[in-house]
């Protein structure tokens, strides 16, 4: 009994949150090293980005709301999401065109276009601040828990209760639904074959005929569509605040280079990593230590590795060590 | 000459803009921004050095700036005996076990070959020395914290000058970048940026959550000043005089003797905190100059053309026999010196450490872009590039707000799109700047004030 209350505990307060942070780290990751691979630049607008189409998801959430629509015990927010990605694919063609195109046609180095990311970036937050405003806003309605913990306590008769949110259901199987659909198109198709011929090798794909206008077009489509699902999930879980996402770039970043740059599959582990190591080791494990351990040898201290305050200490210390010690990542990803 | 007119135009220029706020907004408001662009111009001669000179990309400046913080607090403020009485030996003993650890850590590196062996070795000494520091920090860290709260609850600093510091934040920043350029300068270029990024947030979040260090994120204010206090100098009988002397003319104008004292009192006031900034315009200024000089001599020197000979093509200049990696560092520790220093000038000029202000957006992104606007590996340029962003940053809300007002003048006050953009004037001082860098990088990527090669 006391077994099996520890997993639950286990479970409730490290699985389950780490499991849907790490889908929405996942889904920022796979955008920041589509971007890299193909476009071959590190893109520093990247949590703007996601803020930028979490914007629209909030504001149509709003109007939804107000003229009545709803989905039912989901939330509304994912009703929005398809005009959301439309208007985020749109800004991203537009940042494209005016700002990206002409430094690729010049064939400039990658650190010029991550310099060039960071004007975009500011401009970008500029125009969500203006737009939006800075403040905190939380855009989740319909139901809020799929399992309470009293019901749970109830049902089983356990000391413990297990939590979950919707919408931390939601964001998991929203990610594995994403980027299954992204795996395939990019392994099956003919046109992610293409693509990723493109990341390996540029001059031999241009040999092969393969049309590097469309790649470039179908590479911003499918980061729009990452980095809109990946923010409003992460907006809905917790709220939507610009300056959160800003922040958010730097563990998507150490995600995206520890499974390995320029590595689809990779930077998808890399989210899982990030997050389990950010809450397993911030993480008191008193209660579950009082359960597996005899009563003479329970803890009277948190055990509690490190504050909570350094989870973002946490996944940069990752990557700096990955940078050290396997500069390519985790998965074999470009060559630094 | 002819070489420099570009150069005193666009200086002069950037002294008008400033004459003019203090004309229309007023003098203490232009004061301010002058220290402000020569804290930021000192900041980006240091990034101008790295980037400029020999090609690293270091967007770890806001962990350089806190270190430099963080110094005027270790070196200026006052110990405080209860909390080292309490806490001192333990934390002493932690001091010594990190010392400790560092150096068997060299002593295996040195003298045991490269295996798995090692690589275990130097894993258990971390994870021992790091659970030794757990036990004996934590009840002490405690106990410092619990030392009157709310107005100390850490170790306090040495009690020194103030000005001592600025040496001071420029070693401790020296020291990060020491540590920094040996983990990270063999990455490429984009890797740099991101790891030192991650670094510097490391920094800043470990100055935040260790609160007997500098107090975290409840701040540390009342810091030393280097220049008199304005309610001193409200009450010392000779600035009075001056004052007085100064603005005779409008004083004869006052009908009545109390109406004099009136406006007297009132000019004392504003002349008061005019004279404080002055005080620390000087300074910044004297640190400015003396930077400049430096940096223009090294440069033009032997040293100068060899950095650039390795940031234009390192392979060439390792084949002629140049130590890529170590001038590499060495520019890297000596770039980030600088920006420590230019760190503790600005928690000086302000008299107050904030931990929570350090963000990676004010102090690391507009301080590229001030290197790049200004012009890289221009000495001048750089220092310009930190007066005119600077300026623009602070500026671009009244500026925005009045291009508002303009567009908007036939709409009525209440009107929605008008309030919501009156409100959110403050936010396009990143529009302004973010088009300023995507404008200057699209036509005129050298810079405003290009890097300028003397051919012998």
């Amino acid at each position: 009994m006391d077994l099996i209350n520890a997993v639950i505990v286990l479970l409730n307060y490290t699985i389950i949150p780490a499991l849907t942070y790490g889908s929405q780290l996942a889904l920022g990751a796979i955008f920041v090293t589509l971007i890299y691979g193909i476009l071959r630049f590190a893109n520093f607008a990247t949590g703007d980005m996601m803020s930028f189409g979490t914007m629209f998801a909030v504001l149509l959430t709003y109007y939804f709301q107000s003229i009545g629509i709803s989905f039912g015990f989901l939330p509304t927010a994912l009703l929005t999401i398809p005009f959301a990605i439309f208007m985020m694919i749109l800004y991203m063609l537009l940042i494209d065109q005016t700002v990206f195109k002409y430094y690729r046609i010049k064939k400039s180095p990658p650190v010029q276009l991550a310099m060039v990311s960071v004007g975009v970036m500011f401009v970008t937050q500029a125009v969500i601040r203006i737009i939006i405003g800075p403040t905190d806003r939380r855009f989740l309605d319909g139901e809020k828990f799929i399992l309470k913990a009293t019901e749970f306590k109830e049902m089983t008769g356990l000391a413990e209760g297990l939590t979950i949110k919707s919408t931390q259901m939601i964001t998991i199987v929203v990610t594995i639904i994403v980027v299954a659909i992204m795996f395939w198109f990019l392994n099956k198709t003919k046109t992610g074959t293409s693509m990723r011929a493109y990341s390996d090798n540029e001059d031999l794909a241009l040999l092969s005929g393969i049309d590097p206008k469309k790649v470039v077009l179908i590479t911003w489509i499918i980061a729009g569509i990452l980095a809109t699902i990946g923010g409003i999930l992460y907006g809905l879980d917790k709220s939507y605040r610009p300056f959160v996402y800003f922040n958010n770039m730097l563990p998507i970043f150490a995600a995206a280079i520890v499974g390995g740059i320029g590595n689809p599959y990779g930077a998808f582990f890399g989210g899982y990593v990030i997050a389990f190591a950010e809450i397993f080791l911030t993480y008191a494990y008193k209660r579950f230590l009082v359960y597996i351990l005899p009563e003479s040898l329970e803890p009277n201290s948190l055990m509690q590795l490190l504050s909570t305050d350094y989870k973002f200490a946490i996944s940069f210390s990752i990557l700096v060590i990955v940078l050290i010690f396997r500069p390519s990542g985790i998965f074999e990803g470009k060559r630094i | 000459m002819r070489n420099y007119l570009n150069i005193i135009i666009a200086y002069s220029i950037m002294m008008l803009l400033i004459i003019l706020v203090g004309i229309f907004q007023s003098w203490s408001i232009a004061l301010t921004i002058f220290n402000y662009c020569m804290i930021s111009a000192v900041m980006t001669l240091g990034a101008n050095i790295q980037w400029g000179y020999a090609g690293l990309i270091n967007f770890g400046i806001m962990g350089y700036t806190a270190l430099g913080g963080l110094a005027v607090v270790l070196v200026s403020v006052a110990p405080v005996p209860e909390a080292w009485s309490v806490g001192g030996v333990n934390m002493m003993t932690c001091l010594g076990i990190v010392i400790l650890m560092i150096f068997s850590t060299r002593y295996i590196l040195k003298n045991i070959q490269k295996s798995k062996k090692r690589n275990y070795l130097i894993a258990g000494i971390i994870i021992v020395g790091l659970i030794l520091i757990k036990i004996i920090a934590g009840p002490a860290i405690e106990q410092i914290e619990a030392v009157d709260p709310a107005k100390t609850g850490f170790l306090g600093g040495l009690g020194l000058p103030v000005l001592f510091s600025w040496i001071v934040g420029g070693l401790f920043a020296a020291g990060l970048a020491f540590i920094v350029g040996k983990v990270a300068l063999g990455l490429r270029a984009d890797y740099l940026a991101i790891a030192t990024l991650l670094i510097a947030e490391i920094v800043v979040s470990i100055i935040k959550h260790e609160d007997w260090l500098a107090r975290g994120v409840k701040n540390v204010i009342g810091l030393k000043r280097p220049a008199p206090y304005e309610i001193d100098l409200q009450t010392s009988p000779w600035f009075i005089n001056l004052v007085e002397k100064f603005h005779s003319a409008k004083l004869d104008l006052a009908n009545s003797l109390s109406e004099r004292q009136d406006i007297l009192n009132q000019l004392v006031i504003d002349a008061s905190s005019v004279y404080v900034k002055l005080c620390f315009a000087g300074m910044f200024l004297v640190v400015v100059i003396i930077l400049l000089i430096i940096t223009q001599k090294a440069l033009y020197s032997p040293w100068g053309r060899m950095m650039r000979a390795i940031r234009d093509n390192e392979e060439a200049a390792s084949a002629m026999g140049k130590n890529v990696v170590k001038q590499h560092l060495f520019i890297f520790i000596l770039g980030s010196a600088i920006v420590g220093i230019a760190g503790a000038m600005m928690v000086t000029n302000d008299g107050l450490f904030t931990p929570g202000s350090y963000r990676p957006m004010r102090y690391t992104f507009v301080i590229w872009v001030m290197v790049i606007v200004g012009g890289t590996g221009n000495n001048f340029g750089a220092i310009l590039g930190g007066f005119v962003v600077w300026f623009l940053w602070v500026e671009a809300a009244p500026i925005a707000l009045f291009f508002i007002n303009l567009f908007t003048a036939h709409l009525p006050e209440t009107n929605e799109i008008k309030v919501h953009l009156t409100n959110s004037a403050p936010y396009f001082r990143f529009l302004l700047v973010g088009i300023g860098l995507l404008l200057i990088m699209r036509f005129r990527p050298q810079g405003i004030i290009p890097e300028k090669i003397i051919k012998q």
